[in-house]
Formats: structure tokens, C-alpha cells, sequence
């Protein structure tokens, strides 16, 4: 099936994931400034932390990804594990 | 009254399933649940058949909001999950899908404890054929594994239906509650496992994980509507308010999401997320207020839809290339653009993206958890939030279609399924952008919830576009763990390695010792009869054995007739 004159997708070509990954760079920076702009509802003392959700996004999913990478170590095993 | 018992129109369309063939099965097995929403919105509030057994008042149909609501999305479920499912030719899956699907309602609309076991036994044995049906060992050895959790929760729920009946004289299902002195709390806490083990609590989540992707590409979008949202419901009428659920639902929203980071295969990367996103509906009926109440019911009625998308998405990509793995998928978005744009939006909405449908009703919860001052609470579910737009919202999308390419190259998948997805993703845009028209407009409890103003979709949108960097970031970076071919040890090691292990460790000592015994036994004869024999002179060491037998015999009359002459004797004495 594959041949060779394919036409390369879009995602192939790196200047075009660089392209995208500027724009939502900019979306994150836009989103962090909005913070400082918008007026927003506290209902938490926390939340009066500037950019509260943004650090804490970011931070929970490093955090999510660093325990889960540990947690590898402790729980996988071969695929065919069950089978065998 | 015009309207029939709700269930009815599935279970007809299960029958038709049976008898017919070719396209009139197809037309009618469309129709079944279209007939069947249709006579919902005929039927009126109360009971609708009631009944005496054995002294006691059943009400097998009762309809109010809360059933009514559910009443409608297993319709709504069940019509996408047919027509998704409409290419297939086997008639098992057919049956026992429409079937199961019949069986959810029945359970809904159950006013009686009995008719709730009769019909949470159904679920679980109508259900399992769309596991075994995948026909492969791992299928078969998982769904006899699913099978018996499932009907131990219904005789756990049956224990404590007996035990309540026997103390309240009523089998009515109202709310239980675990406040009841003595037997009664044993058998309100009967029936809160039996739930539990339904609904995947924590260490009873397994057989979900377990065998859901090991269902067919179609049945598994079936199994993800119902069974859980059914426990969901029961939750929601029995122990609406019971503070133990919003830790459970915590830690349910909060481990999945480590295991599915980590998960190979996609669809049980999305089975982990289905026990997440339970979670959220579990704090909801917990903490029991108007508000967290009609977002865990409307949080349902979002996730059967966008999981369900999700699902049938990676059902799509299973059935056209044959292959589930991340380790195995990439690139995919050019030879199924289609299947991409849908999955994406259904990644959207599990993630709670503003305009998608998991925004207006994940909200509440977390907004009802602020309010009722539950701050821990509400941080973990808003790192669980983020952990499911980590896994689900971006995960699964990103290691199907995109990532490296995995050089497999095949078309969209057949166009019922497309058109069950584009129905979905419709469905989920819709009651994202229009919640006050739509889902808010079934809910049971009077409570008014505007989702959409600033701070909450400027807070949310933060929450989700940086989850999102610390993806690429952590990616641009090689930290992000790569897609193994691989096992992950969960709580069914226990049961699927421990237990045989022990049993068969046990099983090989007692066997053993047995063995040791019988040897022992066995030598201890034999010496027995060597020690009896001269081999030298070729001869028996015993006295009667050197004589003839007739001598024998002889000598052994002779105690016979004397001892016979004594007894003789001994009678006359007395």
C-alpha cells in the first residue's frame, strides 16, 4: 500500500509542527496575561495565587507523568504476562 | 396511558435480532430504541405497574426524573451503539447488545429491590457475550473472570435485599442510606458493595479494566454505556449524601490516571479513564447537595456520549487495522482524517473544553465541592481534570494519529461507524454549547447553574493549555514515557496470579505430602514381606507358612471346634 510518492502529511514536516507549537506558545502566554486582565470570581483563598490554574496544570501533570514513569518500574511486566 | 413498560421496545428489538435477517432486522433494530425514547416522552410520573409478591409490594415500573433521564441516554446510547455497530453480521453481538441495552432501562425504572436484582443479573449475562464474541482465549478467560464479579455483586445485592425486607417489611427502592441499627446496616452495606463492584470502586475496579478491551470493537462501545452508569443511578436514588462516597470518588478520579499514562493498549487506557471519570459523578452523589447531585446525573449523561465517541473511535482503529497498541499505532490521521477530526472531539470533551459537553457538567461538580467547603477535595479533582486531559484528552489522540508513523496505511472505517460517531460528536458539541436546551433541561433536582461565565472558562482554559505544554514539553524533552508492549500490574494480580499461585503452591504441598505418604506406606508393606521370606534357603520365615495348607487348615479347625465347645460351656454358666 504504501507508495512511494505519497503525498507527506502535514504533521511530517517539522517547520509546520514548529508553526503550530509557536501559536499555542502564544495562546499559553495570552491565556497567562488574561489572568492579570480579567477580573475573576475567587471562591478559594488559593486561587488569589496569580495564574493559579496555569501552575498548577502544568506542575500536576509533570508530577502525573514522574510517578506514573516510577511506577513503571514497580508494575510492568512482559506482555504476555497473564498468558504465559 | 398510551405508553408501554419502558423496556419493552429494546427487548423487542433484541427479539427481531433473533428471527430476522438482512435489512428489515436492520430498520427494526434502528427503530427499537427510537420507539422506545418516543415512549418515554408519552409516559407519566408515578407508578406505572404494581404488583403483590409473597406479602410484599413490588413496583416493577416507576418513572421519575432521576429514571427518566437515564431512561433517555441508554435510549440515546443504545441507537449510536447500533448503528456503529450495524456492519456486523453476527448475530450474538446484535442480540445481546439490545438486549443488554433493555435491561439497563428495566433497571432504571426498577421501583422495587427485586426487580433491580432481577434486571443487575441480566446486565451482567446479557453483557458478557459481547466479550466472548471477540473469540480469542484472552476474551474468553476475561469474560468468565467479569462474569463471576458480576453476579457475586448481584448476590451481594440479593443477601442484602433479603436482610432489608426482612427489617423494613418493603422492598421499595427509596434511598437506603448507611444509618440503620444492626441487621439493617449489614444489609444496607450488602447492597452499597454490591453497587460498588458495579460502579469500579477502588480494588473492585478490575474487572472493568480487565474486560472491556477485551470486548469486540462494537461491543465494548455497548459495555461502556451501561453497566457502570446503571450503578451510577443507584448510587444517585440509594445513597444520595453518604460522605464516604466523596473519598472513594476522589480516589477513584485520582489512580486511574496513573495507570493510563502508562497503559499500552488505548482502549483500556480509556477503561481507566471511565473509572476517573465515575469518580467525578461518585463526589457529586456524595457530597448530595441539589447541585452536585444534577451534575454527577448530567456528568453521566456527558460521558456516556463523548467515552462512547471515544470508544468507537479506537473501536474504528482496531477494526481497520487490527491493531489497539500505542507502542504498535502513529500517524494515522492521513489515511483516516475522519476518524481523527471525531476522536478529537471527543477528546475535547472528556477534557472539559469550553463549547464540549464534559465543560457544563464536570463544572458543577467541582463548583458544588467549593461550595460545601471540601477543598481538598476539590484540588484533587482539579489535578484529576488535568490528569484526564493529560491521558484521554491528548494521549489518545496524539498515539493513534499522529506521533511517529507507524507505516500502516488504511482507509475510514465502514459508514455506519462514521456516522455513529459524527452523531456523537454532534451530540456532545450540542450539549456543550447549548446545556440550558439540553442535558440541564432533564435534570431531577431544581437548581439553576450558569457554566458559562468568564472566570470559569478563562480558569479552565489555563488549566487545560498548560496541562497541555507540560505534554510537549515533557516530549520535547524524551521524559515523557514511551508506549511499551507491556503488562501493568494492577489489584487482579491478586486474584489472577496470587491466588493461583497460592492455590497452587497449597495444591502441590498437599499433593506432595500425599505422594511421600503413599511411597511411605507402600515401602513399609514391602519391608513387611521381605522380612517374612529367607531368600537364602528359598523358604518363608513364618511357622504356618513352611506347612502345607491342608496342615494349616487342620490346625485351624481344631481352634474352631474346641473355641466352639468352650462357648457352648460358657453359655450354660450364665
Amino acid at each position: 500500500m504504501a507508495e512511494q510518492h505519497e503525498p507527506s502529511g502535514f504533521f511530517d514536516k517539522p517547520e509546520n509542527i514548529r508553526k503550530m507549537l509557536k501559536v499555542f506558545y502564544v495562546i499559553c502566554g495570552l491565556l497567562v496575561v488574561a489572568d492579570f486582565i480579567v477580573h475573576r470570581h475567587i471562591y478559594h483563598d488559593w486561587e488569589k495565587i496569580p495564574a493559579f490554574y496555569a501552575i498548577y496544570g502544568f506542575v500536576g501533570c509533570v508530577v502525573l507523568v514522574v510517578i506514573a514513569k516510577e511506577l513503571r518500574k514497580v508494575l510492568m511486566r512482559g506482555e504476555d504476562y497473564y498468558d504465559e | 396511558m398510551n405508553s408501554i413498560i419502558p423496556f419493552i421496545p429494546l427487548l423487542l428489538g433484541a427479539l427481531a435480532a433473533v428471527l430476522l435477517r438482512g435489512w428489515l432486522r436492520n430498520i427494526i433494530m434502528l427503530l427499537a430504541p427510537i420507539a422506545g425514547a418516543l415512549n418515554l416522552m408519552g409516559i407519566e410520573h408515578g407508578v406505572f405497574w404494581s404488583m403483590e409478591f409473597m406479602g410484599y409490594v413490588l413496583e416493577p415500573v416507576r418513572v421519575d426524573k432521576l429514571s427518566l433521564m437515564f431512561g433517555y441516554l441508554f435510549h440515546l446510547a443504545s441507537f449510536i451503539a447500533v448503528v456503529y455497530a450495524l456492519h456486523i453480521k453476527d448475530t450474538v453481538q446484535h442480540v445481546a447488545g439490545l438486549a443488554y441495552a433493555a435491561s439497563a432501562v428495566g433497571a432504571v425504572f426498577a421501583g422495587d429491590l427485586l426487580t433491580l436484582f432481577v434486571f443487575w443479573e441480566l446486565l451482567a449475562l446479557t453483557s458478557v457475550f459481547l466479550i466472548w464474541a471477540r473469540k480469542t482465549d484472552r476474551a474468553y478467560s476475561s469474560g468468565f473472570r467479569y462474569l463471576i464479579i458480576q453476579v457475586l455483586s448481584g448476590v451481594l445485592l440479593l443477601a442484602g435485599l433479603l436482610i432489608l425486607a426482612q427489617v423494613n417489611n418493603s422492598l421499595l427502592f427509596n434511598q437506603i442510606s448507611l444509618n440503620h441499627e444492626g441487621l439493617a446496616q449489614v444489609g444496607a452495606w450488602l447492597i452499597f458493595l454490591a453497587f460498588g463492584i458495579k460502579c469500579a470502586f477502588p480494588f473492585m475496579h478490575n474487572w472493568l479494566t480487565d474486560a472491556y478491551p477485551e470486548a469486540t470493537p462494537t461491543g465494548t462501545v455497548f459495555l461502556a454505556s451501561f453497566t457502570t452508569k446503571v450503578a451510577v443511578y443507584a448510587f444517585a436514588r440509594g445513597y444520595p449524601g453518604e460522605e464516604i462516597l466523596i473519598w472513594i470518588g476522589v480516589t477513584m478520579a485520582c489512580f486511574p490516571i496513573f495507570f493510563a499514562v502508562i497503559e499500552n493498549d488505548l482502549r483500556r487506557v480509556l477503561a481507566y479513564s471511565l473509572i476517573n471519570q465515575i469518580g467525578f459523578m461518585i463526589v457529586g452523589i456524595g457530597i448530595g447537595t441539589a447541585l452536585a447531585l444534577n451534575g454527577a446525573v448530567a456528568h453521566a449523561f456527558n460521558d456516556v456520549i463523548f467515552k462512547g465517541l471515544l470508544m468507537m473511535s479506537m473501536g474504528a482503529v482496531l477494526h481497520m487495522t487490527g491493531k489497539i497498541n500505542g507502542s504498535e499505532l502513529g500517524g494515522l490521521y492521513k489515511s483516516m482524517p475522519k476518524t481523527t477530526i471525531l476522536c478529537i472531539v471527543g477528546a475535547a470533551s472528556i477534557s472539559a473544553f469550553p463549547l464540549f459537553s464534559g465543560f457544563v457538567s464536570k463544572s458543577m461538580i467541582m463548583a458544588a465541592a467549593v461550595a460545601e467547603g471540601y477543598d481538598v477535595v476539590w484540588l484533587l479533582l482539579l489535578f484529576a481534570a488535568a490528569g484526564v486531559f493529560h491521558h484521554a484528552g491528548v494521549k489518545i489522540p496524539y498515539f493513534a494519529f499522529f506521533a511517529h508513523d507507524s507505516g500502516i496505511r488504511t482507509t475510514e472505517p465502514p459508514k455506519n461507524m462514521l456516522i455513529a460517531m459524527t452523531i456523537a460528536a454532534v451530540a456532545c458539541v450540542v450539549i456543550g454549547t447549548f446545556p440550558a436546551q439540553t442535558v440541564y433541561a432533564l435534570l431531577p433536582w431544581e437548581h439553576n447553574y450558569n457554566p458559562y461565565d468568564m472566570t470559569h472558562v478563562l480558569t479552565q482554559l489555563q488549566l487545560l493549555f498548560f496541562s497541555a505544554l507540560a505534554f510537549v514539553w515533557l516530549n520535547l524533552k524524551n521524559m515523557y514515557p514511551p508506549e511499551l508492549p507491556s503488562t501493568n500490574l494492577d489489584v487482579d494480580w491478586f486474584y489472577r496470579k496470587l491466588a493461583p499461585n497460592v492455590v497452587k503452591r497449597i495444591g502441590g504441598s498437599v499433593y506432595g505430602a500425599y505422594g511421600r505418604f503413599e511411597k511411605s506406606v507402600v515401602a513399609s508393606i514391602k519391608q513387611v514381606i521381605l522380612n517374612s521370606y529367607d531368600t537364602k534357603s528359598g523358604q518363608p520365615k513364618g511357622y504356618f507358612a513352611k506347612l502345607w495348607p491342608i496342615e494349616t487348615m487342620v490346625l485351624w479347625v481344631a481352634v474352631l471346634l474346641s473355641s466352639y465347645l468352650m462357648l457352648y460351656y460358657v453359655q450354660d454358666l450364665l
